[in-house]
């Protein structure tokens, strides 16, 4: 974190699906966070936890139900004008989980990553075009030869890269990575998240990173929302996090990673807590620190702020 | 065969045939299971783990060729051992004899491994009506109970009359085992049982498998492309690159005393959950064609260790200990001497330190 400037602000944001006449999915439910300039934002969470649609409704891929969202003192949420939209494509970009499915396998790359520059019609020479793609997919990696080939012909981290490279041709100040690494093999994820940490030390970049591997996102984050049910149950520095959880669900998230050391591992004893004992709904954040909080009511909080976590287990 | 083993490959060797070429899957790999222990393949994919398993059950699509080898089994039929050799079995034999009955497999998504029309009970009584293990439905039955008792499903009755989709990921993966322990096999092959699952229903599934091997005393094999995954439930591991085992040994040999330059780079690139000051050290490059497997040491093209001979030469399984082997020629006496990388070193440490504690 180099400054303190706030690049994006989310406030009691809601995301509702309706699956039919008597259920609604509440994908994201009353979510409030801060992004800082310059910082990695970590959002984990299982499958189901809304960490996806969060980062979907932010960059307006789904239109929110409710909440108020400001990006780089703009306001992004409800009805947007063209002008905005522009603002929003041109300095928000995202980048997919799977490379394969999110590159047109009939375009060439050269194609693929000019596309943002095409549409927003920022370029009229095609000179420049391909020179402005070349400087990117050089950033990333890959070489002027790339240039002309398709999808297939790469492998599954030079495809991720050119995902990478599309979101960064338009020069953006926030970009939102949705489990870029987790379709790739193990050698090569440390290989695109290095990617990731030198763009954003050269770049200047700032990051909202999801992600279901927790070890990788201690790794690459600044601050740390964990996602549970649509809710953020905890939030804080990596340090505050991962050292010093309370949430039980944090809790029982970080006892549940695999190490890659037997004898420590045979002896572990895991945190199990019945997360159906929790009511959300009667929960409000609790501030434990300047950067750290939780969700909780007050009965939950007043039991494990003493480390009582019994009151599950009966 | 030794007395204690159950299963042995040897020198394996397969290949498939493709429009553009032979691709040379298999690239001789040699190993063996006992009685009772479990088994980890690591490797990335590509690598040819699952291919070995589906030799391991006489799966291989038909464009599929063994070049050689043997996989001999011993097989217990009511109560006397014979060695059978799987490769060379017929199609019959292996649908009667072995799959199902005596190897038994778990595949890496529930859902696509289960069949959505057919309730559970009928789903996990099926093999062992179909191989004759049980006399009646009603004993059927109360077996199928017990499994689902085995494999922690909560009222057994209600469940049996349930569909696939009534289940969540990780009681379908539970399912799924209930299945494959069905006919009491003697081998279990898991193929990345726990990839499709989340990390809470991960490590649930991980102690489950454990538990059960305890009680039933199945040897397992676990495949898996993440060694963080294994440190819990492996006693010997083998790690595969571009079809070959590059290094093999007891589970605290590979992950304390690690020797092949791959089996660094795979430790190093898992983040340690200790520091975020340290660098993860990633691999270079992507794995080889094995349409073109490169001659020498195939992983020397992506590894700052490599030394001349590995361009030219195949390296042999050097001896570490009785239990410990390794394919790199940074072990022959005359190789200079060649430390794991720094990092990697570092996090060791705070292991070994970590356990004095």
């Amino acid at each position: 974190m180099s400054t303190n400037n706030v690049i994006l602000e989310v406030k009691n944001l809601k995301q509702f699906f309706r699956v039919d006449r008597k259920t609604t999915t509440r994908a994201v439910d009353d979510v409030s966070f801060k992004i800082f300039e310059g910082e990695t934002f970590s959002v984990v969470g299982e499958s189901g936890s809304g960490k996806s649609t969060l980062g979907r409704t932010l960059i307006r891929i789904y239109d929110g139900v409710a909440g108020e969202v400001e990006f780089m003192g703009k306001k992004i949420s409800g009805k947007l004008d063209k002008e905005t939209k522009h603002f929003i494509t041109t300095n928000m970009q995202m980048i997919f989980q799977d490379p394969m499915a999110s590159l047109n396998p009939r375009k060439k790359v050269l194609d693929t990553v000019a596309f943002g520059l095409d549409v927003n019609k920022l370029v009229s020479d095609p000179v420049e075009r391909k020179n402005k793609v070349i400087e990117v997919l050089k950033s990333v990696g890959l070489s002027e030869d790339h240039i002309n080939r398709f999808p297939h012909q790469f492998s599954g981290g030079q495809r991720q890269r050119i995902g990478v490279a599309r979101a960064l041709v338009l020069k953006p100040k926030f970009i939102i990575a949705d489990e870029i690494i987790s379709a790739l093999d193990v050698s090569i994820q440390a290989q695109v998240i290095n990617l990731m940490k030198k763009l954003q030390r050269e770049l200047g970049l700032t990051y909202l990173f999801i992600a279901h591997d927790l070890s990788m996102v201690r790794y690459i984050s600044d601050r740390v929302a964990v996602m549970h049910l649509g809710h953020i149950v905890e939030m804080g520095t990596v340090d505050d996090v991962y050292n010093h959880p309370m949430h039980p669900y944090t809790k029982s998230l970080l006892s549940a990673i695999p190490h890659p050391d037997p004898d420590s591992e045979k002896k572990r004893k895991r945190f199990v807590y019945d997360m159906s004992t929790i009511i959300y709904n009667d929960s409000h954040m609790v501030q434990l620190s300047d950067t750290h909080s939780i969700l909780t009511t007050d009965k939950d909080f007043e039991l494990w702020s003493k480390g009582d976590y019994s009151l599950s287990l009966k | 065969m030794e007395e204690n083993r159950i299963l042995e490959v040897k020198n394996l060797q397969l290949s498939f045939q493709l429009d553009v070429g032979t691709n040379h899957v298999i690239r001789d790999i040699s190993f063996h299971l006992n009685r009772g222990e479990t088994l980890a393949i690591v490797g990335e994919s590509g690598s040819g783990k699952s291919v070995t398993t589906k030799a391991i059950l006489g799966l291989i699509d038909d464009n599929g060729a063994v070049e050689e080898g043997s996989i001999l089994f011993r097989l217990n039929k009511n109560g006397k051992e014979e060695i059978v050799d799987l490769l060379h079995s017929t199609k019959s034999f292996m649908q009667k004899n072995i799959r199902g009955s005596k190897i038994a497999i778990i595949f890496q998504d529930p859902m696509t491994s289960l069949d959505p029309t057919m309730t559970i009970g009928n789903q996990i009584m099926e093999s062992m009506l179909e191989h004759k293990l049980v006399k009646s439905k009603k004993e059927a039955l109360e077996r199928t109970r017990n499994l689902l008792d085995l494999v922690g499903i909560d009222h057994p009755d209600k469940r049996m009359k349930q569909y696939p989709h009534q289940l969540s990921g990780g009681m379908r993966q539970r399912i799924v085992i209930a299945i494959a322990l069905a006919c009491e096999p003697d081998l279990l092959i898991a193929d990345e049982p726990t990839t499709a699952l989340d990390v809470t229903i991960q490590s649930q599934i991980l102690e489950l498998i454990k538990d059960i091997q305890k009680k039933t005393g199945v040897a397992i094999i676990f495949i898996t492309h993440d060694l963080g995954v294994v440190a819990n439930v492996a006693d010997r591991v083998a790690v595969m690159y571009a079809g070959k085992i590059v290094e093999e040994g007891l589970a605290s040999e590979v992950y304390y005393d690690p020797r092949h330059p791959y089996t660094w780079g795979l430790l190093s690139s898992i983040p340690s959950l200790d520091g975020k000051e340290e660098e993860i050290l990633s691999i270079p490059g992507s794995p080889p064609n094995l349409i073109h497997p490169p001659k020498g040491d195939a992983f020397a093209y992506r590894s700052s260790y490599a030394l001349a001979i590995d361009f030219e030469e195949v390296p042999p399984m050097f001896k570490v200990s009785e239990t410990h082997f390794v394919a790199s020629w940074l072990l022959h006496p005359d190789a200079p001497k060649v430390e794991m990388p720094d990092v990697l070193k570092k996090r060791l440490n705070q292991y070994s330190h970590s356990k004095e504690v």
